[in-house]
Parts: C-alpha cells; sequence; structure tokens
C-alpha cells in the first residue's frame, strides 16, 4: 500500500491526469471503439465517398443536434432518470422562433432568446416537478413530451412556419471558415458537459445522486438542485437544437424532433452510460451518436433505404447493450 | 446426546483466479452439536459454506457426511446430503404467503395444480412444531424481520436436514428475537441436527455454540471447546496477533461543552431530551431497537425537524435545518446502514473518500489533483483502508474496509462533533480495533464523539459517559464507572414495565 500512496504528485504534471483519463476511457470503452472503427474502415471500403472532406463534415452536422440532447441525456440518465419531452422542446423552441420573425417580425437574437425560454422552460417545469415531488421522472417528461408537443401543434396551427430570414438560416446552415455553424455550437457544448462532469463539484453530485439518492442526502448534497439542472440543461439543450434543426430547414415545424429523444438515448446507452444510473461518461456518448451517424450516412451512401435502417439501428443497439452486459458479468 | 461425527470436512482447498481462499482446511460437527465458524472477512467462512452448500466445487479434499463420502457437486446434491443453507440476505418472495415460500420450487400437487390446502396444513405443522405464533397464509412482506427468519428456518428443516448452516442470522434481530431463535436452536440439538453457526457477535458465540472452529486467511487454525476458551484467545487466533488492548481508551481531562440539547422533540416520538457534549469525550448512546436513538441523531443532523426545544453549540443557539448546515457547525453524521445511506457503491475509494471534501481540491473546473491524491491518501492511509488501488470500486471491499471509507470521508471534513451510528456493525475484530483505536484518537485531538451502539461491551469500554434512551427519552446518564449491563439494559426497558 505504502508504495502506492506515497507516489510524489509534485512531479506529476496536469497532462499525467488526463493521459490517464483516456487510457482508462479507451479500456472501459474497447468494444464500441472496435466496433466504430470496423464500421469506418468498412465504409471507406465499401464507399469511395464517405471518407471525404464534404461527407465527414456532413455527418457531424447530423449527429451534432443529437449530441446537443445526450450529452444533457447523459447527465439525466446517470441520475437515474430519463427525458422524454426533448424531442417535443425541438419542436416548441423551433416554431417560437420561427413564429416570432415570421409572424411578428421581431429580429432574430430576440425570437432566438424567447425560443430558448419557452423551450428551456419546459426543461424547467421538469426539473421542478422531478426534484419537488416524487413522481417518476419517465411519467413526468412523458405528460411534458405530450402537452410540448400539442403546444407547438396549437401555435403553428398545424403548418410548418417558413422563415426567409438570411440571419436566421446562417445559425444552423452557415460556416464558420469552412466549419458549418452547428458542429461549432457541439464542440462549446462537449467542453461544457466534460467541464461538468469531470470537473466540477455539481459533476460529482449527479454520479452520487445517481448512485445512492439516500447517501447523497445524508452527505449533505442538495439532491433537489441537482436533479433540477439537469432537467433544466436537458430543456436548453433541446431548444438549442430545435433552432438549429429550424433554421437548417428553413421554418419551425411542429412535426420536427420526433423520435429524437430515442436516439439520444441510444447515442447514451450505447456509449455505455448504465440505465440503472450512477456510472457512464459524456465520450461515451460521443462515440455512441458517432456510432449512430455514422451508421445511417452508410446506409444511405450504400442506398439502403431508411425502413431498413430503423431494424439495423435496433440490432445495433441490442448487440453493443449484450456484448457489455457479457463483460459485466465476466467482471463480477 | 450423541456425539457422532456428522459433517467432516478435511483439507480443503479452493483457489480463484489470483487467490487461493482455501489453503488447507478442516471441519468437524457432530450431531446436536452447534459449531461456531469465526474469522475475519475474507478468512473463508463464507467460501468452506459455498462448498458445503453446492454453490462452489472444493479443488482438494474431501467431504464426509454422516460417514459417507459425499461428492456434493451443486445445490441439489448438497440438499440430498441433508445441508440446509440459511444465507445472511432474506431469500424469500415478499408478496407469497408464508407456506408459499416454505414450499416453494417444491409445491404438492394434486391433478396438475398446487394443492393449497396440503400445502398449507404442512406449513402449519412446520410452524406448530417450533411454536411459531405465524398464519401460514400470510404473506411473507407483512411479517417482521425477525419472523421471516423464523421463515426461513421453517423453511430449511422442510427439508429435513441434517446439517444447518446459519451465516450471521442475528445481524437484524432485537434482543428478545435473538433468545427465542436459541430457542429454537437448542430444539434443533436436541433432535440431533449439526448446525454450523456464524457470526461476529462474540457474546452470542459464547450463548450458543458447544465448540469454535478458527479460520484465518483461508487456513485452520484451530477448533475449541466454547466453554474452554476466552473472548481474547479467540480474538488473538483470529488476528494471528495479540490484542492486548482490543478496547483502546485513553480518557481526558472534562474540559469545555461543545453542544447542549434542551427539551428536544420531533412532535412524533422524541421527547424531553436534554444533553450536554464536552469536547474530547465519547458519549455512548445505548438503548434497544426503536428506542429512538438514530432519529435523535437525524435530527441533530438536520435530517429530520426538530419540532420542541434548543441546540446550543459553543454557547450559542443555533438551527439546523439540513445536513449543510450541520456540516457548517462542524457536525458529521456517519448513518448506521453503510450500504444504504453511505457508500455509492460502484464508485471508486477516492470518489467516496473525498465526495464531502469537494471544496477543498475543486475551484470551480479547476481541479486540483494533487491535492485531491492527497487527500484521499490521508485518510486511506489513517483509516488503514486495505485496498487494491484508490480507484477499486467499493462495492469490492470488505465491509470492515467499507466503514472505513465512510468514517474517513467524514474526517476529511474535519468535524468537530462526529455522530457515529453503528460504528462497528458487520465488521470483523481486526478492523473493530482499528476504527476504536481511530475514535480514541479524535476524542484526545479534542473531537466530540457521539456513539450509538447496540453492542453493550463497545459501549461500556468505549465511552467516557452513557446515554440510555427507551420510548424516545433519556431515561438515564451513566458515568463510566458506573457502567455495567445490568443498569444499561434496566434503563433501556424502564418505562416498558
Amino acid at each position: 500500500m505504502a508504495d502506492k500512496s506515497n507516489v510524489n504528485y509534485k512531479n506529476r504534471k496536469w497532462y499525467h491526469h488526463t493521459f490517464q483519463s483516456i487510457v482508462v476511457f479507451v479500456k472501459e470503452n474497447m468494444g464500441i471503439l472496435i466496433g466504430f472503427l470496423v464500421l469506418c474502415i468498412l465504409l471507406s471500403v465499401l464507399s469511395p465517398v464517405f471518407l471525404s472532406k464534404a461527407n465527414i463534415l456532413n455527418v457531424l452536422r447530423q449527429v451534432a443536434t443529437n449530441l446537443y440532447i445526450a450529452c444533457a441525456m447523459t447527465m439525466v440518465i446517470i441520475l437515474g432518470g430519463i427525458d422524454l419531452s426533448v424531442g417535443s422542446i425541438i419542436a416548441l423552441s423551433g416554431v417560437v422562433t420561427g413564429g416570432m420573425i415570421a409572424f411578428d417580425g421581431y429580429s432574430m437574437p430576440v425570437a432566438v432568446i424567447c425560443g430558448l425560454i419557452v423551450g428551456t422552460f419546459v426543461g424547467v417545469f421538469n426539473g421542478l416537478v422531478v426534484s419537488k415531488t416524487t413522481i417518476p421522472p419517465f411519467i413526468v417528461t412523458l405528460a411534458t413530451m405530450n402537452i410540448a408537443r400539442g403546444a407547438a401543434y396549437v401555435y403553428t396551427g398545424g403548418q410548418p412556419i417558413r422563415v426567409m430570414s438570411d440571419e436566421f438560416n446562417f445559425i444552423g446552415a452557415g460556416y464558420l471558415g469552412e466549419i458549418p455553424m452547428p458542429i461549432i455550437y457541439l464542440v462549446v457544448i462537449i467542453i461544457v458537459s466534460i467541464l461538468i462532469m469531470n470537473k466540477s463539484k455539481l459533476g460529482r453530485h449527479i454520479y452520487a445522486v445517481g448512485g445512492n439518492r439516500q447517501a447523497a442526502v445524508f452527505a449533505g448534497i442538495r439532491i433537489q438542485r441537482v436533479l433540477f439542472f439537469a432537467y433544466f440543461f436537458s430543456g436548453l439543450m433541446a431548444s438549442i437544437a430545435g433552432i438549429v434543426l429550424a433554421s437548417r430547414m428553413f421554418s419551425g415545424q411542429p412535426t420536427a424532433g420526433q423520435g429524437a429523444e430515442m436516439d439520444a438515448i441510444a447515442a447514451v446507452v450505447l456509449g455505455g452510460t448504465s440505465m440503472s444510473g450512477g456510472l457512464g461518461k459524456i465520450g461515451g456518448t460521443i462515440i455512441g451518436a458517432l456510432v449512430i451517424g455514422v451508421l445511417s450516412n452508410g446506409l444511405n451512401l450504400l442506398g439502403i433505404n431508411s425502413f431498413w435502417q430503423y431494424i439495423v439501428k435496433g440490432v445495433v443497439i441490442l448487440i453493443a447493450v449484450y456484448v457489455d452486459f457479457i463483460k459485466k458479468n465476466r467482471n463480477a | 446426546m450423541s456425539r457422532t461425527s456428522l459433517l467432516t470436512m478435511k483439507g480443503i482447498k479452493k483457489s480463484f483466479p489470483g487467490v487461493q481462499a482455501l489453503k488447507n482446511v478442516d471441519l468437524e460437527v457432530r450431531s446436536g452439536e452447534v459449531h461456531a465458524l469465526l474469522g475475519e472477512n475474507g478468512a473463508g467462512k463464507s467460501t468452506l459454506i459455498k462448498i458445503l452448500g453446492g454453490i462452489y466445487s472444493l479443488d482438494e479434499g474431501e467431504i464426509q457426511i454422516g460417514g459417507q463420502a459425499a461428492d456434493i457437486r451443486d445445490v441439489h446434491d448438497s440438499q440430498a446430503f441433508g445441508v440446509s443453507v440459511i444465507h445472511q440476505e432474506l431469500v424469500l418472495v415478499p408478496e407469497m404467503t408464508v407456506a408459499e415460500n416454505i414450499y416453494l420450487g417444491r409445491e404438492p400437487m394434486k391433478a396438475g395444480a398446487v394443492d393449497q390446502t396440503r400445502m398449507k396444513a404442512e406449513a402449519s405443522k412446520l410452524l406448530d412444531a417450533f411454536e411459531l405464533d405465524i398464519d401460514p397464509a400470510t404473506a411473507v412482506g407483512r411479517l417482521t424481520i425477525a419472523q421471516q427468519q423464523m421463515v426461513e428456518i421453517v423453511r430449511a428443516l422442510s427439508f429435513h436436514s441434517r446439517i444447518l448452516v446459519m451465516d450471521e442470522p442475528t445481524s437484524s434481530l432485537s434482543d428478545k428475537e435473538v433468545e427465542f431463535l436459541f430457542g429454537i436452536i437448542r430444539k434443533l440439538k436436541e433432535s440431533g441436527v449439526g448446525i454450523i453457526y456464524i457470526s461476529h457477535r462474540m457474546s452470542e458465540l459464547f450463548a450458543v455454540s458447544d465448540r469454535v472452529t478458527v479460520l484465518r486467511d483461508g487456513e485452520y487454525i484451530g477448533t475449541r471447546i466454547t466453554a474452554d476458551t476466552s473472548t481474547d484467545e479467540l480474538v488473538s487466533m483470529m488476528v494471528g496477533r495479540k490484542l492486548d488492548n482490543y478496547y483502546v481508551r485513553t480518557y481526558n481531562e472534562k474540559s469545555d461543552v461543545i453542544l447542549e440539547v434542551r427539551n428536544l422533540g420531533d412532535g412524533k416520538y422524541l421527547r424531553n431530551i436534554n444533553f450536554n457534549l464536552y469536547k474530547g469525550e465519547i458519549l455512548g448512546f445505548a438503548g434497544l431497537v426503536g428506542a429512538g436513538r438514530s432519529e435523535l441523531m437525524k435530527c441533530l443532523f438536520g435530517l429530520d425537524p426538530i419540532v420542541h426545544g434548543e441546540i446550543v453549540i459553543d454557547g450559542a443557539a443555533v438551527q439546523i435545518k439540513s445536513p449543510e448546515q450541520a456540516m457548517k457547525l462542524g457536525i458529521s453524521l456517519v448513518p448506521e446502514d453503510r450500504k444504504k445511506e453511505a457508500l455509492f457503491l460502484v464508485q471508486s475509494v477516492r470518489f467516496n473518500t473525498t465526495i464531502k471534501a469537494l471544496g477543498q481540491f475543486i475551484k470551480g473546473i479547476f481541479v486540483n489533483r494533487e491535492k485531491e491524491s492527497q487527500i484521499s491518501d490521508r485518510y486511506v492511509h489513517l483509516m488503514s483502508i486495505k485496498a487494491a488501488s484508490p480507484y477499486q470500486a467499493v462495492v469490492n471491499l470488505s465491509g470492515g474496509n467499507q466503514q472505513k471509507v465512510v468514517i474517513g470521508r467524514w474526517l476529511a471534513t474535519e468535524p468537530r462533533i462526529l455522530i457515529l451510528d453503528e460504528p462497528t456493525r458487520g465488521v470483523d475484530v481486526g478492523a473493530k480495533a482499528e476504527i476504536y483505536g481511530i475514535m480514541n484518537d479524535l476524542a484526545s485531538q479534542g473531537v466530540a464523539i457521539i456513539m450509538i451502539s447496540s453492542e453493550l461491551p463497545e459501549i461500556i469500554n468505549m465511552s467516557d459517559r452513557v446515554n440510555v434512551m427507551c420510548g424516545g427519552t433519556i431515561t438515564g446518564t451513566l458515568d463510566k464507572n458506573e457502567l455495567d449491563q445490568e443498569h444499561i439494559m434496566h434503563l433501556a426497558i424502564s418505562h416498558n414495565e
């Protein structure tokens, strides 16, 4: 013991820790990483377009909105919860932003901020109910999923709202240099999420509350705040995704984001986060989302119709989770 | 009483990848005997029992039951040889009735359906044989823990077992229930059943067992006749060295009052509670289960609301409404049930020891890893926590080491008032002695310690003073020179008479 506990930390640079974390991360996620690499190699052989810059940026842009949500969903699931309302929040924030520009003639920044506020409000509501009551998050967010979707339909009368504004369009379809804007937001969101989970007290509290809620209470952790934050953050991320998607489609659509919650959950689960809470990493979720993104891109490139893609996606999730299950049982 | 050898296990060896769990263990149980199996956590007791119960197969060695070589390959074989194991965790189905549980998996059948009438009648017969006042048609979930334990025993015996293994059967029973269990054990002895009894509670071993076999690090150390041995001898056999001072205590001069509790009540159960706590003392809280001790501590730690009375710390009245406030005032609570209330089992030793000291090394998003390691290593070292690395998940540690992790976590907050609720429950002897040593050191440094314990020897040997509780209030305070078991028990039951 002594030899280990007396390591001289003075001689260690910060990057030792980072390097060590990466090694551990690769070890823990070996299965999905290998799967991802095999998938990429296979696709680059089968399709000459796959590795082109245009296609890679395209994949990343598609993955981006899913990952905004999935980063927050990782926190929610580590807390032992679930957020089903994110798909509907996408629609709601998109139509509110679009409507304020197209119907009411507000300027783009005001409309975007209002869209964010309305969407995030749903998350705040989820957070309040989940943290102050013992109603299961599944039920709470199932209800708000329906309410937010309904609100989006009521607001638009069921019709898409066309938005003819270059300014607005830039948010989702613009470029900074050669990089699409959604990817820029993605980088920021990933950094923020990783900082929260790996560096802040809040992150440790999330793992603690998710791992053993009662112990967290005894440890003096304010679990209500921790729960509230996760659902608030989830609402905010979904709102951002909604505005980006609306901007890319030149319109706020009440049908946008249908099934988006399931894609986010799939990414989180593929990334090795435990549905029973307490364990998981943002890094895993990123890989999970990339696998899903690359998979659908590859199937598109190979000309496989989108109906089959659902089946393939489902099978991949089953295999990945099964491999994980085998691995855990062997360790036990 | 016949004294024929019922079970002989000879030269048992068993390895797992990386560890030799049993290195040559012998055990002999006679019919009509209670044979205690003693050893620290990890000594090999459970491995030996699992081999006997058919869960593990042995690498080398032989087992004889009733003079016949017994080749036990699985649980079925084990049952066929008349072995029943009652595990530490109850394995009953709470929604099913007592009768259904007793006959689970071998229900009497009639015309292709379960014969409910016969099952109930048979179960009734078994329950009556032990004078148990339990209706076989009640759902098990509605019974008390003690009654459930009895059902478990009846179920084990319904296999017509000749050898009954009890793994920590009293860990969730009250004293009265323990007495009842001992009564049943005596009856079983008379009928010639051989019982292997595992417990950490020395007083029980002396009360109930005929012989004791001690294991240490997977090795057979020796067998003693209980009547001819002593706690000291058994403890030194278990730990391999003589623990001269099992209870370490240097009493300090009485100094300032740090905490005063005045007329405290929670409006429900606790009432009229008054006591002072001095710096550098260990104040014991004794009482029966349900006396209100844990409830009182939850109030002091801000987990439950205080309705009446006041708390004075350092001469100033304070309000404690949350654990956070309590911690700011320098109060820490090590809860009773470490798995439920304290540990983050899937997380590492480091995570668990530092979770309350995050403020010392995280500023915003800047984590001082060096400081983090220092804090965690300091308490791992101080508490002598035996873990493969700071990154090991606490779920893989022994009970004693888990408890040390929890105590270490609270020490990292540098408390002035440390409340320990059953600090040594389910902890092996070596770790117990270490925990006592740490408590003594802390008291010497001026930390005021409140210790709830249901183990009277622990209360008597570690406390400066003892408050005895009964029925939600303090029924008496005893000074260390007035401490003896009768005195304490008298106060602990004073309201029930």
